[in-house]
């Protein structure tokens, strides 16, 4: 007696919200698994994972800094999915404003003022911004996928780094390793809360998840971003513009990524290194999914991505597990939210054979 | 058992479902040898899938199919062939780049490879019946009644004792139609039975001997077609009587609303269709019908007027200004209105709320718009209002639009566009699919903003609403409109000239 799917009538609403939930806990289930196969007690394994970084305040505090990138790429990101466009390539875009960020607090490395780092944090939009742009002017001018054409670029702009890293960008007084300068006092964001690492981006996040919200829900710019995912022609009677739609949410994403980049390296990291990010550009992908491409949604979506950044590194130390770990993770979580979509659509029949025979004993006794 | 059953074929008790729906209720149905047997009922009557089970590409959930008195199980359509079924589709499967003969011959159960001797077989089916076809000519040259030829042919060969078809009239001009019965009635003269689909009672009055009648699933008459009047079959089909449409004596015109001169738009993909030099005006308080077969431009049409595609700037006058660069909106903004054939995905958002199905096309007309803001309270009461005034069957106004009945969500995309109160009025098949209740109120709704002064085009398949509700006629054929003539000096053999394609002065010449 296999399961067999049957398309539900309506979309369920409730499954809409269950599937992340239903995908969090197979994901617990799958990584049991995994490490009863590596051979680390699972208890040990979760504790590390999900308990000891939420234990401290300090460590609650550092949820809140690496959630801040995911936070605001995400918004950006669900915008652009809703209209269906498909940007995988915030990675690019959140390098390119740590480049600009990064380069103009160098400028200004021996200046100081407040005007600094709203420059940085504007250097690194237009950053974003320029990079995004390719991709939108290639995708409405020859039509070129996106998808395509936002992750290649990603891997220009990693190698792009590097070549700024070994070049220019280079710490003169350095030893001729490839990292920048560090940034002076007037080019790193100030802190919220003394004693830890939380800074006025993870503001600026917060801040973004209420301006997202009201865009989509309230402003005519959301209701077309909507009816163009939904329904193209439809946004085509009503007078909207396609192309309009893909510059905006391309623009939107790749800004709000080279803020993200920005603020990272103004922020936590305080000088240009090689590498900026853990593939928070990614793993905002799945942000914006988990989060149901809604910006509240993608705000309790960061923050548990967020979580397995920081399990992974306790993790890491504590058990000497590998840090792909953290990949595995966030992996396995996309995989199982994807699968647990099609409840939405679907429900579970456990054996329609079942029940004609009972009609026909029914039947039969008649 | 060697005497011949009465019936050559006997449902009993034919029961299936679809999610939701019950799309037939233990329906019985009977035809005898050569007996022309109608299928009638409206658009989602559940006929279709009554034939699907018959042809064994549905299963049934519960009943019994009798063939010459022998209880059968139709498991797939290759065993109804062999039992004597055949079926003309709605939607043909031709290849376009082979010829009629090797099509018949990739269609058939057991491969003939001597197309030789097909194209012979052809040849002779074709002159006796009356339907011409030659069998070396390429299918993509063939017009659509010629390729519905072909499928009536591939059926024949196999020597059926039950021709299906399903509304096979309406990709034919009255002139094909009338082509087709002669063959229909010979067929059946020989004895042939024949299932006939259709909502058309004018065919059905012309060709059929019983009719069996079909509502929402049920079956609910078998009546001798002879005793009955179209009138009374419409009102079997319906469930209700039907009341005229108060036609004005005098319509009164006034100003040039809309005028199309010289317009040619090239077709954007290969298999569109390209307007060609199209001219002609609407005024004021007239109702004017387009009538066509469908894919001969009507698409096109309907989206270079409301601006979904562009046009040179003078080819197009609003209101006697210059607009065929303008695009929708500043379209709206003169007054102009439309509603494309296409409900879900085109006239409105099937995943979004009536509420925002309401501000598609009427945020700026009635200002919805606080500054960057939604008036959600505005929109809301429009869209209730909307509800209210058309009748639309729904919950609430929260609904997605594709919870809605075709019928209800056309209803509501109509009353979106006249409670905008527009000045011109680009209408394509406004009631296709639509139960005849909501129909009258849509044909009376047009006629009542004509009255107003308004200006309106009614595209439409359908001859006979577009002989009822428009004040003159033309058609579209191949991207080319005909020119307009009054209604009232109209006939439907006129009309369906126009729709071949034919102008009526030459064909007036040629005959005397």
């Amino acid at each position: 007696m296999l399961p067999s799917l049957v398309k539900r009538q309506t979309p369920s609403k409730a499954m809409i919200y269950l599937s992340p939930l239903l995908a969090i806990f197979l994901t617990l289930i799958a990584s049991i698994l995994l490490f009863l196969i590596m051979n680390v007690s699972p208890l040990a394994a979760l504790y590390a994972f999900f308990i000891e970084p939420l234990s401290t305040v300090y460590g609650l505090s550092e949820l809140m800094v690496k959630a801040t990138p995911l936070i605001l790429i995400g918004v950006a990101l669900s915008l652009g999915f809703r209209a269906g466009v498909w940007n995988i390539g915030a990675e690019g875009q959140l390098i390119l404003g740590g480049i600009f960020g990064g380069a103009t607090a160098l400028f200004f490395y021996d200046k100081t003022g407040f005007y600094i780092v709203p420059l940085i944090l504007l250097a690194g939009v237009t950053g974003g911004l320029l990079w995004a742009a390719i991709v939108a002017f290639l995708r409405t001018k020859f039509n070129a996928n996106e998808i395509l054409t936002s992750l290649m670029l990603s891997y220009v702009a990693t190698l792009l780094l590097n070549l700024l890293m070994h070049g220019p960008l280079k710490d003169p007084d350095g030893f001729n390793f490839p990292e920048s300068r560090l940034f002076s006092e007037s080019a790193i964001l100030p802190i919220l809360y003394d004693g830890t690492r939380l800074h006025l981006g993870a503001l600026i996040a917060i801040v973004a998840v209420g301006l997202g919200w009201i865009l989509l829900s309230r402003t005519l710019l959301g209701y077309q971003i909507k009816v163009m995912g939904d329904a193209p022609a439809a946004g085509e009677h009503a007078g909207f513009s396609h192309s309009k739609i893909i510059w905006t949410t391309l623009l939107l994403g790749g800004g709000a990524a080279g803020l993200a980049g920005a603020i990272e390296v103004s922020g936590p990291i305080g000088q240009l290194l090689p590498t900026i990010s853990p593939g928070y550009g990614f793993t905002a992908i799945i942000v914006a999914y988990v989060g149901r491409l809604h910006p509240v949604g993608v705000l309790f979506a960061a923050l548990l991505l967020a979580l397995t950044y920081l399990g992974g590194e306790t993790a890491q130390i504590n058990l000497k597990l590998p840090i792909a770990v953290t990949g595995v993770f966030q992996g396995l979580l996309l995989f199982f939210l994807l699968a647990s979509d099609v409840l939405i659509h679907y429900r579970v029949s456990w054996g329609t054979k079942l029940a004609t025979k009972l009609d026909a004993k029914q039947e039969a006794t008649e | 058992m060697n005497q011949t059953p009465e019936y050559l074929i006997e449902l009993k008790g034919m029961r299936k479902s679809f999610p939701g729906v019950l799309a037939n209720d233990n329906i019985d149905l009977k035809i005898k040898r050569g007996e022309v047997h109608a299928l009638l009922g409206e658009n989602g009557a559940g006929k279709s899938t009554l034939v699907k089970m018959i042809y064994g590409i549905l299963k049934p959930d519960a009943g019994e199919i009798f063939f010459n008195g022998r209880l059968v199980d139709i498991k797939t359509p290759a065993f109804a062939r062999e039992l004597g079924v055949a079926m003309v589709f709605q939607h043909f499967s031709l290849f376009d780049s082979l010829t009629v003969a090797e099509n018949i011959s990739l269609g058939m159960d057991n491969h003939s490879n001597d197309l030789k001797q097909l194209a012979e077989q052809i040849t002779q089916l074709s002159n006796h019946y009356g339907l011409p076809l030659d069998p070396q000519r390429y299918v993509y040259t063939l017009s659509v009644g010629e390729r519905q030829r072909i499928e009536i042919i591939r059926c024949l060969l196999q020597k059926p004792k039950l021709l299906v078809m399903d509304e096979p009239t309406s990709v034919l001009t009255p002139q094909e139609v009338e082509k087709l019965f002669v063959t229909l009635k010979k067929l059946s003269e020989e004895g042939m039975s024949i299932l006939y689909i259709s909502h058309k009672l004018d065919e059905i009055k012309a060709l059929c001997h019983y009719a069996s009648i079909m509502r929402l699933g049920k079956k609910v008459a078998m009546v001798s077609v002879a005793n009955e009047s179209t009138r009374s079959l419409a009102a079997l089909m319906m469930g209700e009587e039907l009341k005229d449409i108060v036609h004005p004596e005098v319509v009164k015109l006034g100003e040039v609303r809309l005028a199309v001169n010289g317009l040619n738009l090239p077709a954007t993909d290969p298999l569109g269709i390209s307007l060609i030099n199209i001219n002609f005006q609407l005024r004021g308080g007239e109702v004017v019908g387009l009538a066509g077969v469908a894919g001969n431009g009507q698409d096109e049409l309907l989206t270079v007027l409301n601006g979904e595609q562009r046009s040179g700037v003078q080819t197009i006058l609003l209101e006697g200004k210059p607009a065929g660069n303008l695009n929708p909106n500043e379209r709206r903004d003169i007054g102009m209105a439309s509603v494309p054939e296409k409900r879900l995905g085109h006239a409105a958002i099937p995943k979004m709320s009536l509420i925002d199905n309401a501000f598609l096309t009427a945020y700026q007309r009635l200002s919805l718009l606080k500054k960057w803001l939604i008036n959600y309270n505005k929109t809301t009461e429009f869209a209730e209002k909307i509800i209210k005034d058309y009748g639309v069957k729904t919950p609430n106004s929260d609904v997605f639009a594709d919870s809605l009945s075709g019928g209800n969500l056309q209803k509501f995309i109509i009353g979106r566009e006249l409670n905008q109160d527009p000045n011109i009025l680009i209408v394509a098949q406004p009631t296709w699919g639509v139960d005849a209740g909501a129909a009258q109120t849509i044909h009376q709704s047009i006629r009542e903003l004509a009255a107003k002064g308004a200006a309106v085009l009614v595209i439409s398949q359908d001859l006979d609403e577009l002989m009822e509700i428009t004040d003159r006629i033309g058609a579209i054929c191949g991207g080319e409109v005909s020119p307009f003539y009054p209604t009232a000096e109209m006939s439907v053999e006129k009309v369906g000239m126009l729709m071949a394609g034919v102008s009526l002065e030459e064909e007036a010449s040629r005959v005397a």
